[in-house]
């Protein structure tokens, strides 16, 4: 589904705030794949999900999706093949715009926005139905403003526009660092039941350890802009935290450095 | 104390009155260029100086334009194409160019000056109500308003349907969120040229509008244009914000952008009755402008202030004693 090979990217080159952000990296997503990713402070995680959305162009190597080689391609172009949810709750909604509104946006992702009208009639229906499921009481306050609602369920509406049009890949930048540890749960649940439901090609960023091994079937870790671990199926199922800080020590010889990742429970 | 009672028995309310009319029809005319304003201020976050120029291009397409002949109609439409291409220039400028969203309008509004005056072919142009047909003249006050509110009505209708479409939608969205618009597929520099064009177009009508309601059309017609328009614009916000808190649908924010033009316009009737010199009218302006924009920041301050909580707390340590 995903196929990442060799890419590189360094920020302000030729200056002493020089950084290798993405050192020839390389990955393979399956079509299904719920892969969950971990690293230290600056290891290229968000750099990585930020080169497959093409938030800016890498400098060299090749991001192919669905056998289609996307590299090219300005952000928005690239916006039909992804769903994504972003670590801060108000960069994924319009705060001005109500709940419907915003899911209309998003379902018209990747086709031609002409002169018809913004929310049709039958899509409120489809929509009613889909925030009832989300249990969140959403579905009677659609024409609410977003801003008006909490960060939590301001995550459960981008997650909601991330998927509402079946996204070839759904990319999610630490969605629930934001939150509350009782909301970051709530949205992690429901996160997970949107991709198991809709069987989803995902990656996860997470500084979460225990939540990067319970959700998903697969797990990667990165350092210094290259994948250093890539553990799936039997391994990860039988995966703990002071297992995968030793297998970091082992293969890249120095002390994991989070501190979140640490401090998180 | 003597010249107080000579200046305030000169002053003649009647005077006031008659000039008003004529001051309602200005207004609804600025009042429709605060809505071009306000499709880049406030719905595309664009703070758009090209304005100045499109509306003075607006009046001269349309002076010369009657002058060689041809019928009003026909005039008033190039002239809103000249107004849109003005504003596709200042949305190429910033979004294929980088330049700054001030910078862009700043320099296709200095370009448009020059463009103007060729247009013109000198800097002053009259076209007097009897020797052409105008769609709207100071000859006939009354009926000018009409007119104008008329005008104004199906514009805001108009707008309320384009914004409230799927590509309308994508000019909200990627003023209000950009990053969210991109993750979402819109091609947000598509959506900013649109919102450009749609505002300088409307900007360049009211021009128009303007050149014929007074008579003449002026290369310096649209000098501080934009303050103007977003007088308009700010004063329609804090009333309509005070009379209908925030149930203020997209309807009535619009039609309250008219009124806060009508609304200035008898504020500068006022200053000329208490005969102000007219040199000093762009002064008033910005001090109205200015106290317009302080009022809502002042109210917010005065409920989130650190002097409240020292005052409170000083107190309290009083009472404590």
């Amino acid at each position: 589904m995903l196929e990442i090979s060799n890419i590189y990217k360094t920020f302000n080159k030729g200056t002493v705030n020089e950084k290798k952000a993405l050192n020839g990296l390389n990955l393979k997503l399956n079509d299904g794949d719920f892969c969950t990713v971990i690293g230290g402070n600056g290891a290229g995680k968000s750099t990585m999900l930020n080169a497959i959305a093409g938030v800016w162009p890498v400098d060299s190597g090749a991001i192919m999706i669905d056998g289609k080689d996307v590299s090219g391609l300005p952000e928005y172009k690239r916006a039909p093949y992804l769903g994504r949810v972003f670590q801060d709750p108000m960069t994924g909604t319009v705060a001005d715009m109500e709940i419907i509104e915003n899911l209309a946006i998003a379902a018209r992702r990747g086709q031609r926005r002409g002169l018809a009208w913004g929310v049709k009639k039958e899509e409120k229906e489809k929509y009613y139905e889909m925030l009832k499921e989300f249990d969140l009481g959403l579905e009677n306050r659609m024409t609410s403003k977003v801003g008006l609602l909490s960060g939590g369920q301001r995550q459960a509406i981008t997650l909601l526009m991330a998927t509402i049009k079946k996204p070839k890949l759904l990319l999610l930048d630490e969605h629930t660092a934001a939150l509350d540890p009782k909301t970051a749960a709530k949205v992690l649940e429901l996160s997970d039941k949107i991709i198991s439901e809709h069987n989803l090609t995902a990656l996860m960023v997470t500084h979460n350890m225990r939540d990067a091994i319970v959700h998903g079937n697969r797990l990667i870790m990165l350092n210094e802009g290259r994948v250093i671990l890539d553990i799936s199926g039997e391994e990860k199922k039988n995966l703990t935290v002071e297992h995968l800080l030793e297998k970091f020590e082992k293969v890249s010889g120095s002390k994991l450095e989070n501190d979140r990742m640490l401090l998180a429970d | 104390m003597d010249v107080l009672i000579s200046y305030f028995s000169s002053l003649n309310p009647m005077a006031f009155f008659s000039a008003l009319p004529g001051n309602i029809a200005q207004g609804i005319i600025w009042g429709l260029m605060g809505l071009g304003v306000f499709v880049t201020y406030k719905l595309l976050n664009f703070a758009d100086l090209s304005v100045d120029g499109s509306f003075a291009t607006g009046g001269a397409v349309t002076a010369i334009m009657l002058v060689n002949g041809y019928p009003i109609w026909s005039a008033i439409i190039v002239s809103v194409l000249a107004g849109i291409a003005a504003g596709i220039i200042t949305g190429v400028l910033h979004t294929s160019f980088g330049i700054p969203d001030i910078l862009a309008g700043i320099l296709t509004q200095i370009a448009l000056y020059s463009v103007n005056l060729n247009i013109l072919g000198k800097s002053n142009l009259p076209i007097s109500y009897r020797n052409y047909q105008l769609a709207i003249s100071a000859s006939n006050i009354n009926n000018a308003i009409l007119i104008a509110l008329c005008i104004s009505a199906v514009l805001i209708i108009l707008m309320y349907w384009y914004f409230g479409t799927e590509q309308g939608s994508t000019i909200r969205s990627t003023g209000a969120n950009p990053a969210m618009s991109k993750a979402q597929g819109i091609n947000i520099n598509t959506a900013k040229i649109i919102a450009l064009a749609l505002s300088n177009g409307i900007v360049a009508f009211s021009g128009s509008l303007f050149a014929q309601y007074q008579g003449f059309a002026d290369v310096n017609m649209g000098r501080g244009a934009i303050v103007i328009g977003l007088a308009a614009v700010i004063i329609g916000e804090v009333l309509g914000e005070a009379i209908f808190r925030k149930h203020a649908n997209f309807i009535i924010r619009m039609a309250f952008v008219i009124v806060g033009g009508i609304l200035y316009y008898i504020a500068m009737g006022i200053v000329l009755w208490l005969k102000m010199p007219t040199d000093d009218t762009k002064l008033f302006t910005a001090v109205i402008v200015a106290i317009f924009l302080a009022v809502p920041n002042l109210r917010k301050m005065k409920s989130n202030s650190f002097k409240k909580v020292a005052k409170q707390n000083a107190k309290s340590d009083k009472e404590g004693k």
